[in-house]
């Protein structure tokens, strides 16, 4: 198939260079101001919209990613003579529907048949496709612009080609519904009317592909009331049938001829090495082919493979029966001390000092000194392994030097560069082709899985590997989400006002994993939940305390969010019933007057991350925030009288520049077991592209919240990972989770309310929205996750 | 020498008799539609049939399996038109879809036993399969659905 592409990659060659038409005019000085861009960004998407535009071009955070973005059809799109329209998905499918929501758009904009469009996945190659980093619910947020500009491109072309076909203008040639329709003049002024004259889009593939790529400026954009799948909700995912039947192909379900399987024994601890090991039995069971060491690394090592004892046999089960015959003597190095609770009560000592200062607005010392009272909060939460429910699996094999791979990678072109250099050859000797990913939630950004299957296959004279990671591997070897400790204190004045905001977070750092280790967070740590904090008040200082990283830190579904809503939600709540208030009041009238906050007067650090968006166009908007709170309240029936050991809580916040409030009912059943019969769920995320993919998150939000709220934890003892299984890391099953969630999703009320992001935007308002609804049905009050299920009540 | 009937086909093992039916499927007859989640009985995504009722395929040995008929999803309907493949399909119930096929193995087999389940009765059946994408509303959902159409 991508033979194809290549055609077409040559064809544009030698007809206009969209490109270099692209860059002329974004030299003519458009970027600027709030945009960073390095020298290769396509600066297509920050023309201003022509005449022609149904919609301006708004700049957003992806000209400031690797490779920016891409909108050329000839790299998206290919049309069989038989009328096929392939279209390309160049971000990961995890579960989110990026690879429908986006190639849909295109599909959409250039008016094909979504019935005779076919999707396929492509490997790891920014360059050809702009950034496939699939991440930070930025898929439909940095490439709806693009792919709405592909397809328009791609219709404009099929019309062109018609035009010079039937010898007319283009103005007399309209695509519809995988057509283009000759046009008639009619009576009116202007008026067109449809002839029976069409050519199908397979009639006009190959005339439509060698036409110029028109300028984004030409572009004529379709209106939102013409949109046939956009916004609609009624697009399968597509590889719905395959997942039903079987045929969807994950990570460990590739068949290469000659393939070995292999599992490996990695150090227990971090950084820990090999003293001794004996593979005799190993090599005895039957089915073990070979046993080889793997080189480790001590952190910071990015994502480099811990290294261990790999065990290559004929069957994956002969490799874990191998595996389990093995005996190693581990070194487990300076890490080994490393004890969840200790750890714990270091991180609160830590919190309850002066930390460095990360924004500062006002004059709190002067308003804590003077304060009536200074009321307090300290949560906690444990470490949380992402545990997909496909663990990293991945394959590779080594022909003539060059290096292929298949896996579930949310990040494959940074799989690319990484395998590259650990195996020190070039990038174009490296492929990396994308399976679908049986969750990811942040883990499989990291390759260390696909560099070991490498170094593996290498080992083993480039043989075709399957490297598979079981359960156990995953809970033990992750990239964790960080644990916390976060204290929050407010000074209130005699009337019982909110003067003065002190939060300081301590917990160790994602940066940890990528670089020496300054026990400090960074600024998009600071920026999820910390020093972006929305209330109206006077006086606020934000502070990091130290706290240093013995295990790998890493990124889990909506990261450093959860911690943050915890506290802060948890904390308005809690403040709320000291002062008598109603929890949602208090929350309104915190967050303060309708604003766009200026970070700068507000004391937000100068390099304030706005999830790397360009704050004119996505900033923190406290009417939308409200919004969604009394949305969700309204239709929660907030205020309700519930049954006994029944509650309502609430919570609202603001993360991947969408803004999501969450009322749970909550409920203790006789066996003091917490459970959750209704969720009211609200979401601003700007213009929607598939409202059904958008509900299915918020519901998958919810219940990944109520793991992470009541069950999952990772804890430390010795250096050692203590949990091994879902025995022992729980997560919310159908015997206990959010029965009935029900999403709003806010309709847009101005077109500057652009897309933003979804997959993860959902998941941080539920534990504080849950605890806050305990404390409503209990009077017993839960600052630290996990929570358990059981209460005393 | 062992004789496994899988999907109505007769296959040979001449391998571990211990080997997990999972890991069998899987590597031995390339059947990669069952899945791998836990190998320990927790978590459901190797879910397959003996014999019509559902078991955890990464906990049962192929000498167990010996003699019996096994389905994987791949046989769970010629079509791919089970009536519990389509009600998983109408009502979009996959996300990332990797627990689905253990899912929709358990709630054929629940629905084979028990056309109409109570809520309390989806709940108990299903209990043991993890979605981690948290598709459970709407797993509970389809299996009421297909159970009108079983
Ligand atoms: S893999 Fe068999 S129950 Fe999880
Ligand atoms: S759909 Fe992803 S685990 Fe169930």
């Amino acid at each position: 198939m991508y033979h194809e592409f290549e055609k077409n990659i040559a064809r544009r060659a030698e007809t206009t260079n969209a490109r270099a038409l692209i860059e002329n005019v974004s030299r003519r000085g458009f970027i600027g101001g709030v945009l960073k861009t390095s020298g290769v960004v396509l600066a297509l998407q920050i023309i201003p919209g022509g005449a022609a535009g149904a919609y301006d071009a708004y700049p957003t955070g992806a000209a400031g990613m690797p490779r920016g973005v891409v909108n050329d059809p000839h790299a998206y799109v290919a049309i069989d003579a038989d009328g096929i329209v392939t279209i390309v998905a160049h971000r990961s499918e995890m579960g989110t529907g990026a690879k429908t929501s986006l190639p849909m758009v295109v599909a959409d904009e250039m008016e094909a048949d979504w019935a005779r469009v076919r999707v396929i996945q492509a490997p790891g190659d920014e360059p050809r496709y702009g950034n496939q980093d699939t991440d930070g619910s930025r898929s439909v947020r940095h490439f709806i612009q693009p792919m709405r500009e592909c397809g328009a491109a791609m219709r404009s072309m099929l019309e062109s080609a018609a035009a010079a076909k039937w010898g007319v203008d283009r103005s007399l040639c309209r695509a519809k519904q995988h057509h283009v329709v000759l046009l008639k003049k009619g009576k009116g002024d202007g008026e067109k009317i449809e002839t029976e004259t069409r050519l199908g889009f397979g009639e006009l593939a190959t005339a439509a592909m060698s036409q110029p790529v028109p300028p984004r400026d030409k572009l004529e954009f379709k209106k939102p009331e013409d949109f046939r799948y956009i916004g609609k909700g009624k697009t399968q995912i597509v590889d719905l049938h395959g997942i039903t039947v079987g045929s969807a192909v994950y990570g460990a379900d590739v068949r290469l001829p000659g393939m070995k399987y292999a599992v490996i024994a990695r150090p227990p601890v971090v950084g820990g090495k090999i003293k001794t090991y004996d593979a005799a039995a190993t090599l005895k069971v039957p089915g073990v082919e070979a046993v080889h060491e793997i080189e480790g690394s001590m952190p910071p090592a990015k994502f480099a493979p811990l290294g261990g004892v790999a065990i290559v046999a004929r069957s994956t089960y002969a490799a874990m029966q191998g595996r389990d015959a093995l005996t190693i003597e581990w070194e487990n190095g300076p890490h080994a001390g490393y004890s969840t609770a200790a750890y714990r009560d270091e991180m609160s000592a830590t919190a309850k000092k002066p930390g460095k200062v990360i924004r500062n607005q006002g004059d709190p010392d002067a308003a804590f000194s003077g304060a009536a009272e200074v009321f307090s909060g300290e949560y906690h939460q444990e470490h949380v392994a992402q545990a997909p429910m496909e663990p990293p699996v991945a394959i590779a094999r080594i022909t003539d030097g060059k290096i292929e791979v298949w896996a579930p990678a949310q990040s494959p072109y940074g799989a690319r560069e990484d395998i590259a250099k650990a195996l020190n050859v070039p990038i174009e000797n490296v492929t990396v082709h994308v399976t679908l990913l049986g969750g990811g939630f942040g883990r499989k950004s990291k390759c260390d899985y696909m560099i070991e299957a490498v170094q593996l296959s290498k080992k083993l004279g480039g043989t075709p590997v399957l490297l598979q990671w079981t359960r156990d591997d995953d809970l033990r070897h992750a990239f964790y989400h960080t644990t916390s400790v976060e204290r929050i204190e407010a000074a209130l004045d005699k009337a019982g006002k909110v003067v003065g905001w002190r939060h300081r977070t301590v917990a160790p750092s994602i940066l940890s994993t990528f670089a020496a280790d300054s026990g400090y967070q960074f600024n998009i740590e600071y920026g999820m939940g910390f020093a972006d904090m929305p209330f109206e008040i006077p006086n606020i200082r934000c502070e990091n305390g130290q706290a240093f990283a013995h295990t790998r830190i890493g990124w889990f579904r909506s990261v450093s969010n959860i911690p943050r809503a915890f506290a802060v939600q948890s904390f308005v709540a809690e403040l709320a019933d000291k002062l008598g208030r109603d929890p949602k009041d208090l929350l309104i009238e915190l967050i303060g007057s309708d604003r766009t906050i200026d970070p700068k007067a507000a004391g937000m650090p100068e390099d304030f991350w706005n999830y790397g968006e360009p704050y004119p166009q996505f900033p923190i908007d406290t009417a939308r925030l409200k919004n969604v709170v009394e949305v969700a309240a309204d239709k929660a029936g907030w205020g309700k009288k519930l049954p006994a050991k029944q509650g309502l809580g609430i919570a609202a916040h603001r993360s991947f520049v969408s803004y999501v409030a969450m009322v749970v009912h909550a409920e203790i059943d006789a066996g003091g077991i917490i459970r959750v019969p209704e969720v009211t769920a609200v979401i601003d995320c700007g213009f929607y592209i598939n409202p059904e993919r958008i509900r299915s998150q918020i519901e998958g939000a919810a219940v990944m919240g109520m793991s992470t709220a009541l069950y999952s934890g990772i804890t430390f003892k010795d250096g050692q990972v203590e949990q091994s299984n879902f025995n022992d890391f729980e997560v919310a099953r159908m015997t206990n989770f959010p029965q009935k969630v029900t999403v709003h999703i806010i309709e847009p009320t101005s077109p500057s309310h652009y897309p933003t992001g979804v997959g993860e935007p959902g998941v941080p308002p539920f534990a504080p929205a849950l605890c806050n609804a305990i404390f409503a049905a209990t009077g017993k009050r839960l600052r630290s996750l996990p929570t358990g299920e059981k209460i005393d009540a | 020498m062992l004789t496994i009937t899988v999907n109505g086909q007769d296959r040979q093992f001449d391998g571990d008799p211990n080997t997990p039916l999972l890991w069998f499927v899987r590597d031995e007859l390339g059947l990669t539609g069952t899945k791998f989640g836990c190998g320990a009985g927790l978590c459901g995504a190797c879910t397959v049939h003996v014999d019509g009722v559902a078991v955890r395929g990464c906990m049962t040995t192929v000498s167990e399996a010996s003699g019996k008929q096994i389905t994987t999803i791949e046989g769970l309907s010629a079509d791919g038109n089970h009536a519990v493949q389509k009600a998983w399909r109408e009502l979009n119930v996959p996300q990332c879809g990797f627990c689905q096929a253990g899912q929709i193995m358990q709630a054929a087999s629940l629905l084979t036993k028990n056309r109409a389940p109570s809520d309390a009765e989806i709940v108990e059946e299903m209990g043991g399969n993890i979605c981690r994408c948290g598709c459970y509303q709407r797993i509970h959902a389809a299996v009421r659905l297909a159970a009108g159409g079983v």
